[in-house]
């Protein structure tokens, strides 16, 4: 029997009050995220359950128990407070999947600091913005990553600390510069948490809008009560569990789900710290006997790509649960994860502002595939009219998909950004950005994004940061930047360019310019097509018509285009 | 043979590396071992179609067959040859 039980009993029923008892919080008492992972496992007699088993690409494997997770955050935290980081201090971990990264987060956590993770494939820009954008005062980094901080931090005079986590000595340390060796340190028994209550900030994650630069996401210490209890009904998780998480915690699922829901229920699970390879997912999950799996459609139609016979080499007959977020999960994924493994994945949907999954498929209930399933209790979502937001009364018309403020794990702002914050709400609704329908039997189906960011194999990826990129490359004159379709990452970011007098389109040049957006902002952003045109199509005031490109890749009608500076 | 694999091992090591990074060898795993993610991929196969004036079908351009530099050499090589 799943966790969760009968959808319209709960529903009516619920109260997040039920997640507060189950983690024995009042309100207004002392809440502190760290804490509920490690100590208060440990405190429910689960100090030597395994609580996360790391594997490199290279057969490297660590093994933590709970007092491990314990005692390394401790560490952690007294290492940093010995720094002189302060409680409300911004404190980036821009590390690989190592496990510095899941214990420096809770560490961080436990001082009352923010912590702000950032994805380590991230190039200086991308990096320096959302640095500079939090005033960071700190940054966890490795080797590999140090050369891109070392290139911004002399335009970054908050950032005081720069901690190498696998600092060798071969090379002599800069300024600013000091390791930290989880291995070498002596471990920390008792750390004073810092005294966090529910409102105090806790996790910063920087997501993508249409337009200016990203915005910093900010978290409670309360978001937890959401996480907590999302992570059980939603993900099934069990205390047997065997659980692995694929997200990488430089992005909202890897924190929410890949760090605070498992560990806040004393869940044992797995990192794999390497690159994507069919066999070597499914020798994983055969390896650990996975349970619960947690995945993206992105990943999937990867696997689905790699064939079914390679499935066959394998037992997977342990995992019980499969999900998936970050973009829409198309049916034909649904219908083939049940022909291949017996059971669907089901579709989670919410994004970095929500901190917890909103709307899903629930165990235990019918998967309508493709479909994006039916609202968490205590979330009340609708599909709201453009014109006047307000809901619509009827099943299947297409709208914006809007929630009611108000759960625990709601951000609470955009760091240093109020008039964005409040843009988001219309009409009592906060607006995710997203289309969709809702059907006759309660369910959402996903339409599309209501602006033009792009979601890239479940990242988002703002048009506006990547076209201001482009235009610092020495060969480009005006840019426009879209999406185009792509089987795997659903959509991927397409570049339309115009060159400056003296330059010539050409192969080399597409790749030049490819290869500069990828090490200035990242991998994601990347156009992986370029296309060397005349001119954008542009409004008479001179604004570039990004529908037109839009419509033009995607099949679609152009529309209305009587405001074209041509025609 | 060694040309061409020394031609790819430098463009991984100029492009995917920073300058602190553990050296690598023709054998060395780029995709399984998250020196080249899946995006970063295409700007790879964007380069050995350039510079060997040949395309190389998305179905063949798998993970697995960019996950070294030998056997991306031995892709290479099955299309430049036909």
């Amino acid at each position: 029997m799943p966790n969760f039980g009968n959808y319209e009993q709960i529903i009516k029923d619920f109260s997040w009050s039920i997640s507060e008892q189950e983690l024995d919080y009042k309100p207004g008492q002392v809440i502190n995220i760290g804490w509920y992972c490690s100590d208060r496992i440990c405190q429910q007699g689960k100090a030597d359950k395994t609580a996360l088993i790391w594997e490199g690409f290279s057969g490297a494997k660590k093994i933590y128990t709970y007092n491990d997770v314990r005692l390394c955050s401790n560490t952690i935290a007294r290492f940093i407070t010995g720094l002189g980081i302060n409680a409300g201090e911004r404190v980036c971990l821009f590390l690989d999947r190592i496990p510095e990264l899941y214990l420096g987060f809770l560490g961080i956590l436990k001082t009352g600091a923010i912590v702000q993770p950032l994805f380590s494939a991230f190039g200086e820009e991308s990096l320096f913005v959302r640095l500079e954008n939090a005033r960071t005062s700190a940054i966890f980094t490795q080797k590999k990553h140090l050369s891109k901080v070392r290139k911004i931090r002399d335009k970054l005079p908050d950032l005081k600390h720069i901690i190498i986590v696998d600092y060798d000595g071969k090379s002599p340390l800069q300024e600013r510069e000091v390791p930290f060796s989880m291995e070498n340190t002596e471990k920390i028994e008792n750390y004073e948490v810092y005294p966090t209550y529910a409102e105090t900030p806790s996790v910063l994650h920087y997501t993508s809008g249409t337009t200016g630069q990203p915005k910093g996401v900010q978290h409670v210490h309360y978001s937890l009560i959401s996480q907590y209890i999302t992570a059980k009904w939603v993900l099934d998780l069990r205390d047997d569990d065997l659980y692995w998480c694929t997200a990488d915690p430089g992005w909202v699922t890897g924190t929410s789900y890949g760090i605070i829901g498992p560990f806040s229920l004393g869940v044992t699970q797995f990192v794999l710290d390497s690159g994507f390879s069919a066999e070597a997912w499914y020798r994983f999950i055969e390896r650990n006997r996975i349970t619960v799996w947690y995945s993206a459609p992105t990943a999937i139609r990867s696997l689905m790509k790699a064939g079914d016979e390679i499935i066959k080499k394998f037992d997977l007959s342990s995992l019980r649960h499969l999900a998936s977020v970050g973009e829409p999960l198309n049916p034909e994924a649904v219908n083939w994860s049940i022909r291949v493994f017996g059971k669907p994945f089901h579709d989670t949907y919410w994004q970095t502002e929500t901190g917890c999954i909103v709307i899903t498929n629930f165990p235990g209930m019918s998967v309508k595939p493709g479909s994006m399933g039916r609202p968490f209790p205590g979330i009340t979502a609708t599909v709201l009219n453009h014109s006047n937001h307000e809901p619509y009364p009827e099943p299947g018309r297409i709208g914006l998909i809007g929630l009611k403020p108000g759960w625990p794990s709601m951000m609470r702002t955009y760091w240093n950004n109020e008039e964005a914050y409040k843009n988001k709400f219309r009409n009592g609704w906060y607006l995710t950005g997203d289309r969709a329908r809702i059907d006759k039997d309660g369910y959402f189906w996903f339409v599309g994004r209501d602006d033009d960011v792009i979601n890239t194999g479940g990242h988002l990826v703002s048009p506006f940061e990547v076209e201001s990129a482009l235009l610092e490359h020495q060969a480009v004159a005006e840019s426009a930047v879209v999406s185009k379709p792509d089987p795997i990452n659903m959509e991927v970011v397409k570049a339309y360019v115009t060159l400056k007098p003296g330059f010539t389109a050409s192969k080399d040049l597409e790749l030049d310019i490819m290869n500069f957006i990828r090490k200035k902002l990242s991998p994601l952003a990347m156009p992986q097509e370029i296309e060397f045109v005349d001119s954008l199509p542009k409004t008479r005031s001179g604004k570039i018509m990004r529908r037109i490109l839009h419509a033009k890749e995607w099949g679609e009608e152009i529309g209305d285009t009587s405001t074209l500076e041509n025609e | 043979m060694d040309e061409l694999k020394e031609i790819i091992k430098n463009y991984v090591i100029n492009e995917y590396l920073e300058p602190d990074s553990d050296p690598i060898d023709y054998e060395t795993p780029l995709i399984s071992g998250g020196i080249v993610d899946s995006f970063s991929m295409v700007s790879l196969k964007r380069f050995l179609e350039n510079k060997y004036n040949i395309q190389i079908p998305d179905e063949k351009a798998t993970p697995e067959a960019f996950d070294s530099v030998k056997k991306i050499a031995d892709l290479v090589k099955e299309f430049v040859k036909s």
